[in-house]
């Protein structure tokens, strides 16, 4: 098996289960129990938390235990607006941000905020000149992704923070999903007022994440019930789960220099045989994050392409899997301004710190013996 | 040129008379113990007849930071060495000022001491010559001689020539491990740790005692006590902590003395047991976060009630400090956030609702007299449990090796 949608999930560290496991059973009091039992687990949830804002250069206070980044997205986008809508009812989002945080801004359309979507120039930028001509007297809430998930390309996150701190108003969401363990994230150099993490992206266990918050004092829940999480999420904490997701988080930013080096040779890589293949056009640019390369197969539909890569036991996807099953054709690459060919053709290759260089020749010659067999769909010549 | 020394400067030690080569030895191996642990290029070294910290290529900013909190240094300074020579001198004098006038500051004097007097010219003469110099080079930088930015003192010896542009206060007080040792008793309250913080801050190497009454107190009460003999440690090296089953003892009290005195007969068997653990370790007093007239237990009356039982000297270092004054500190040593968690110890279990601000210590004594008092202070301290804290606790390591 070769696995290459590591963007998607990644395999999960042995090491990130065997804290699991041994957390999940040496602590599996309710943190919130007064007795010793739920002491330890409640130590054990502090303990994560503390070292979880070490590694992202946070306050412990800030960092909030979650389902995932769809929840902390949603937390951050929908808890934000509703707990500042008496200050102003505007939302501005990159165009090219997860459906967790374009389907949340939607409901808060529906709901009567004004959103605006700024969107990419032909290179799949959005740059922070952009969002702040998108800016108005009563904009709230800015988001913007440090690195989209189907392209790879690196988002200017720092740039636009560095812009917005002329505006404090305004509550700045990075959604920092793709970033972690493949480049710098430091929540405090990136000038954001909330970061979203999710565990299963770095080889830690799926429902596990975490959403960083400057000032939990001023956000809306989206769970009602205990106090737990400082009153922001009710809900019995999963202290294993936390422990787990931080150590994959741990692991992450300590691999990070040997892994982002080692994924950036192999996208090279296949950026280099791509560039030669003449029935493949390629997606992500220069600018983007060393694990993701994207690229299409006009005339072809992406589907058949995964699948017939899937008769080799080898792994790569569409477009994002939030998005793989509602539509066929990729949104980002269309705001980025593709053809509908290219955009309905789209397959993302994404790599983890263990793909090894024999994998990518592996899949390279598949490529060759498989894709060009693929039919043309119907209309395409 | 670039800072490569800090200049370490102890002056209370200076007035110590005899003892003055042991303090000197004892901070320097403090200094070099911290040197090892943080910042392994680094060293002291002896030179000029003064104590440097040499950077050797570590974070000189990072190691100032860090000397800062060492108790026996009275003030640092980073610091441009040269040789006797005009050019030199002048071209470190430069040195030190650009970082001055990166730092905002504008005014400055020149105090040249010129100690070698091989060296040909004048220390007044000098003060002008760097000046003027400094004055050619800089446009931006002015001249105070009453309250400059920046006093540029330049020591000109046999040796070499010392300049320095700043001089950073440091945590003062006496070496760790000059000072005996001392047994802390640690309610896990908000001065407790303030008053072990200060008595180190005199040299005082710390144990502590904790009295436990389980079920009345928590785990999560001793484990709060845990956590801040571990915040202490980080000061003063290993802190001993004792953890006194007390249950019994406050029970038997509880039955045997009338409720308003009960919390003064208490005092006074932890009194016996901390001397009598103290004694067993060698050491020479016992020391409390008591502040006068806080509250019943802690007037003058109650003191010299409770202070009978006991003829070892009891340090009171927070005993005139003011509420505030002690959470402020307790915030900046870092032992609050613990204080302060919900936990309740033994001294506010069976709290009567009108505690004797002024107990009769005969009374005392007498109420007291029907209870087996040699007997329940030798179960409690042959009961005793040992436990050395050194910077992390045990469920602190074991939660990182889960991380």
């Amino acid at each position: 098996m070769i696995y290459l949608d590591n963007s998607a999930a990644t395999i999960p560290d042995e090491e990130v289960l065997k804290t699991f496991t041994k957390a999940s059973s040496a602590y599996f009091g309710n943190p919130s129990s007064l007795h010793k039992l739920g002491g330890e687990a409640s130590a054990l949830l502090e303990k994560a938390r503390e070292k979880a804002a070490e590694l992202l250069e946070a306050e412990q206070h800030q960092v909030l235990f979650t389902s995932g980044a769809t929840e902390s997205n949603n937390l951050a986008v929908q808890g934000t607006a509703y707990a500042r809508q008496n200050r102003g009812k505007h939302v501005v989002v990159s165009s090219l941000e997860h459906p967790s945080i374009l389907e949340a801004v939607a409901y808060l359309e529906r709901e009567g905020w004004d959103v605006t979507r700024v969107s990419p120039q032909m290179n799949g930028d959005v740059t922070a000149q952009s969002v702040k001509r998108a800016l108005r007297e009563d904009t709230v809430l800015v988001c913007m992704m440090h690195v989209n998930n189907e392209t790879g390309a690196i988002l200017p996150a720092e740039e636009v923070g560095l812009m917005l701190k002329r505006y404090p108003r305004i509550h700045y969401h990075v959604d920092a999903v793709q970033a972690v363990g493949k480049i710098p994230v430091s929540f405090r150099t990136i000038g954001a007022d909330s970061l979203s993490i999710s565990a299963h992206k770095i080889h830690g266990l799926k429902g596990t994440g975490l959403l960083v918050y400057r000032d939990t004092r001023n956000l809306t829940p989206l769970f009602f019930g205990g106090a737990q999480e400082s009153g922001i999420r009710a809900g019995t904490e999963n202290p294993a789960g936390a422990a787990a997701a931080v150590k994959a988080l741990r692991l992450a930013v300590s691999n990070r220099p040997e892994h982002a080096a080692h994924m950036r040779d192999l996208n090279v890589q296949l950026e280099t045989f791509f560039k030669e293949r003449k029935e493949v056009v390629i997606n992500s640019p220069a600018q983007r994050a060393p694990h993701i390369i994207n690229v299409s197969c006009p005339g072809r539909k992406a589907e058949t392409v995964v699948h017939a890569l899937e008769q080799r036991e080898i792994y790569i996807s569409t477009t994002s899997a939030c998005s793989s099953r509602v539509s066929n054709e990729s949104s980002v690459l269309k705001e980025m301004g593709a053809d509908q060919s290219v955009a309905e053709s789209a397959v993302r290759i994404s790599l983890s710190g263990r793909t090894t260089a024999e994998e990518i020749g592996s899949f390279m010659k598949a490529w060759e013996q498989t894709v060009p067999e693929v039919t043309l769909a119907k209309g395409a010549k | 040129m670039k800072h490569d020394a800090i200049l370490i400067r102890y002056a209370e030690l200076a007035i110590k008379g005899r003892n003055r080569k042991k303090f000197e030895r004892r901070l320097e191996k403090n200094i070099q113990q911290l040197l090892k642990r943080r910042f392994p290029a680094a060293r002291t070294s002896r030179t000029f007849g003064r104590l440097f910290a040499e950077t050797n290529g570590e974070d000189s900013k990072e190691v100032l930071e860090a000397l800062r909190h060492v108790f026996g240094i009275s003030s640092v300074s980073p610091v441009v060495r040269t040789v006797n020579r005009e050019a030199d001198i002048k071209e470190g004098a430069a040195a030190v000022i650009s970082d001055a006038l990166a730092q905002g500051k504008r005014s400055f004097k020149v105090s040249c001491r010129r100690i070698d007097k091989t060296f040909p010219t004048g220390s007044q003469d000098m003060n002008q010559l760097i000046g003027a110099h400094l004055l050619g080079q800089f446009p931006e930088l002015t001249v105070d001689v009453h309250h400059p930015d920046v006093e540029l003192t330049v020591e000109i010896r046999q040796e070499g020539t010392a300049i320095t542009g700043e001089k950073l206060k440091g945590a003062g007080g006496l070496p760790t491990g000059t000072g005996g040792r001392a047994m802390l008793l640690l309610s896990g309250g908000i001065d407790s740790p303030v008053a072990g913080f200060e008595a180190m801050k005199r040299g005082v190497t710390l144990e502590a005692v904790h009295f436990h009454s389980p079920p009345y107190t928590s785990v999560q009460a001793k484990q709060k006590v845990e956590d801040l003999a571990a915040v202490l440690s980080a000061f003063g090296g290993a802190v001993k902590l004792h953890v006194v089953p007390f249950t019994e003892a406050q029970l038997a009290v509880h039955q045997q003395v009338p409720d308003n005195v009960e919390i003064t007969v208490m005092r006074r068997f932890m009194l016996r047991i901390a001397e009598q653990l103290a004694e067993k370790d060698g050491l020479k007093a016992l020391i409390s976060g008591e502040s006068l007239g806080q509250v019943a237990s802690q007037t003058l009356e109650s003191m010299y009630a409770i202070n009978q039982v006991t003829t070892m000297p009891v340090l009171r270092p927070l005993i005139t400090q003011d509420k505030l004054d002690v959470i402020e500190k307790s915030q900046r040593i870092g032992t609050y956030d613990i204080s302060i968690r919900p936990f309740e110890d033994c001294c506010t279990i069976f709290l009567p609702s009108d505690p004797k601000t002024k107990p009769n210590a005969e009374k005392v004594a007498y109420y007291e007299s029907f209870l087996a008092i040699d007997d329940i202070v030798n179960d409690a301290v042959k009961r005793t449990e040992v436990r050395i804290i050194d910077g992390r606790t045990q469920q602190d390591e074991e939660l990182e090796d889960l991380l």
